[in-house]
């Protein structure tokens, strides 16, 4: 089977031939629409039949739209707000105010950078405890004011190292959970690359959890449980699939509410397509939560909580 | 795909089965030590001081009155819903646990007494696959901190964990939301709950229930952190200091209330369950 960056190559040189054919006067038309046929079906097989180490290479795709690409498309007003109040401000999880269709919300969302200098400062996505707690500040906030929680999960996972776990990392991770369930406001949270473990579910413990079609979703990396469990990084194919880490499977399992369709190939190969049809999910969601009542809508939340898990009962 | 059905569920009792070594070597000082004394003693080395690892069973012991132990837990056993295999299958994973451990999961829940008081006790056995927390052990936590609300006493989890078990993988993930929802509750009716944290406390656990403890007592010599040695060498490749994730590291950085002797801890218990029952 062809990889990407094959088909990638085939595209730029179909590219090529078109910007050749109105140049030269050749007619090469009807060698372009074989090619760019033959494209398509590459394509299309490439991606209908993707294993689970491959969804796992896209989730991490370094094209791949982040929360900012997403909230430039959907939120045109979103207004940023920074810092935990406490000790710095975390660029690996950004937190502002914007609209969606007509209502005011808050959203919270982890940031990848794009490049090596933007990476440095966004920590590669991964979240310390000050991020944390701006979270938990804005989910404060949000409370006060009745505005509707939007999380954009995509992280590898907390970041782990001395300064983390001086900070108590453990903590904060768990007082957000504790946060982000106590809350009185919907909320809607959408995996849209990686969701990395504990880090992942800070902000992700919410009323309706949305992922996108090539994302992932894992209580470790398939890297992780390769060197823990087979004593072999190498064999991260068996673990991804082992993990049961895709949209699909997790929709499968009843962990995930709704899967939201990418184009073919990936979110990357059309930002807009995808920001406009994951915005329709959200408003989908969010507009059944806000029918709820508040008491019917807290008790939905406690019993998705309270009831996940899969274990045998057996006679006493 | 369900396992054990056509077993009966075992209660847990804190019965001894004779042992049959009368000596064992102190790995610590090199000691031969007369095992009873060691037994007696805490697992603590009479003659050097040093912990020798308590299995759960010698934990609830070694912090309760004697004889008000009762098994209060759900009659459940893991399930494999990832029907997961890695060099072992999950299910040969979980009966060679069993085996091992004389225990259907990886934690014990009772009602018991300390000085009279009564509480709900949960404890991790970390023999018993390292410990880690599947769909089993966080409906065991919430199932406790229920029959604890019911009896309208306080919940004390004794943790030992490497964190989140792999083999369940998302459905362990979410058992850190799971206790966590259930964990509000107790509060809601304010009812204390004490998390004492002992070698180790990590991962997903310390990042959950473990670290939403009214009060938080570590055991010294606990291993107190969210991501090991291991996983920061690999990811960021950082110098740490020699008491990295220690009690000391993790009581000078705020992340617990105190730390104890073992000898000490049931009486921290007694103090600060006396404390919150006054007046009410």
């Amino acid at each position: 089977m062809s990889d990407e960056r094959t088909l990638d190559l085939l595209e730029t040189k179909i590219q090529e031939l078109r910007e050749l054919n109105k140049q030269d006067g050749i007619d090469l038309s009807a060698e372009i629409t074989k090619l760019e046929r033959k494209l398509a079906t590459l394509r299309e097989e490439l991606y209908t039949n993707l294993n689970d180490w491959e969804r796992v290479r896209i989730a991490r795709e370094p094209r791949r739209p982040y929360s900012l690409d997403y909230i430039a498309e959907i939120f045109p007003n979103f207004y940023e707000i920074h810092g935990d109040r406490l000790s710095g401000d975390d660029r690996a999880l950004l937190a502002g105010l914007a609209h969606i269709d007509g209502h005011r919300i808050a959203i919270i969302a982890q940031q990848k950078g794009r490049t090596t200098e933007e990476n440095k400062e966004r920590y590669f996505g991964m979240v310390r405890p000050q991020g944390y707690r701006k979270a938990r500040r804005v989910m404060e906030l949000a409370e006060r004011f009745a505005f509707p929680i939007i999380s954009f999960v995509d992280t590898p996972g907390a970041y782990p190292g001395l300064e983390s776990e001086e900070n108590n990392i453990g903590g904060a991770i768990a007082a957000s959970i504790a946060c982000m369930l106590g809350l009185t406001v919907p909320t809607v949270a959408i995996i849209i690359g990686e969701g990395g473990s504990g880090g992942a579910l800070a902000i992700g413990a919410a009323d309706r959890v949305l992922m996108l079609e090539n994302a992932i979703y894992s209580v470790i990396t398939p890297e992780g449980a390769a060197a823990i469990l087979w004593k072999d990084k190498e064999r991260v194919k068996e673990a991804a699939a082992a993990l049961k880490l895709t949209a699909p499977k997790l929709h499968e399992l009843g962990v995930i509410d709704d899967i939201v369709p990418e184009p073919l190939g990936g979110a990357h190969k059309n930002l807009q397509e995808t920001a406009r049809t994951l915005k329709e999910h959200v408003v989908r969601h969010l507009d059944e939560l806000l029918a709820m009542s508040d008491e019917e809508r807290l008790e939905a939340r406690y019993q998705r909580y309270r009831t996940v898990g899969r274990y045998s009962i057996l006679k006493d | 795909m369900p396992i054990f059905k056509d077993r009966q569920y075992f209660r847990v009792n804190l019965e001894k089965k004779a042992d049959e070594a009368l000596w064992m070597r102190c790995k610590s000082c090199g000691e031969l030590v007369f095992k009873r004394r060691v037994r007696e003693n805490n697992n603590i080395c009479p003659n050097c001081g040093e912990y020798f690892f308590l299995t759960a069973k010698e934990r609830i012991e070694s912090l309760i009155d004697e004889g008000s132990f009762e098994d209060v837990s759900s009659p459940i056993v893991a399930d494999d819903p990832l029907e997961f295999q890695d060099s072992k299958s999950y299910v040969q994973r979980l009966e060679d646990a069993q085996e091992k451990t004389d225990l259907p999961s990886a934690i014990i829940l009772g009602s018991a007494t300390i000085s009279e008081i009564p509480i709900v006790i949960g404890v991790m056995e970390f023999q018993f696959i390292g410990g880690s927390m599947g769909s089993v052990m966080g409906e065991q936590i919430c199932h406790g901190i229920e029959e604890a609300i019911s009896r309208h006493c306080a919940f004390i989890l004794v943790s030992s964990s490497g964190g989140a078990r792999v083999q369940e993988g998302v459905f362990s993930l979410l058992q850190m939301a799971k206790t966590t929802a259930v964990r509000a509750r107790l509060a809601q009716r304010q009812l204390p709950f004490i998390s004492v944290m002992t070698y180790p406390t990590s991962g997903g656990v310390l990042a959950s229930i473990a670290s939403l403890g009214d009060v938080i007592i570590a055991e010294k010599g606990a291993m107190i952190g969210f991501a090991g040695r291991r996983v920061i060498k690999d990811t960021i490749a950082e110098e740490l200091p020699k008491n990295f994730q220690t009690d000391a590291f993790a009581i000078e950085h705020g992340v617990i209330d105190r730390v104890a002797k073992r000898e000490d801890l049931r009486g921290e218990l007694e103090t600060v369950l006396r404390f919150f029952q006054e007046e009410r």
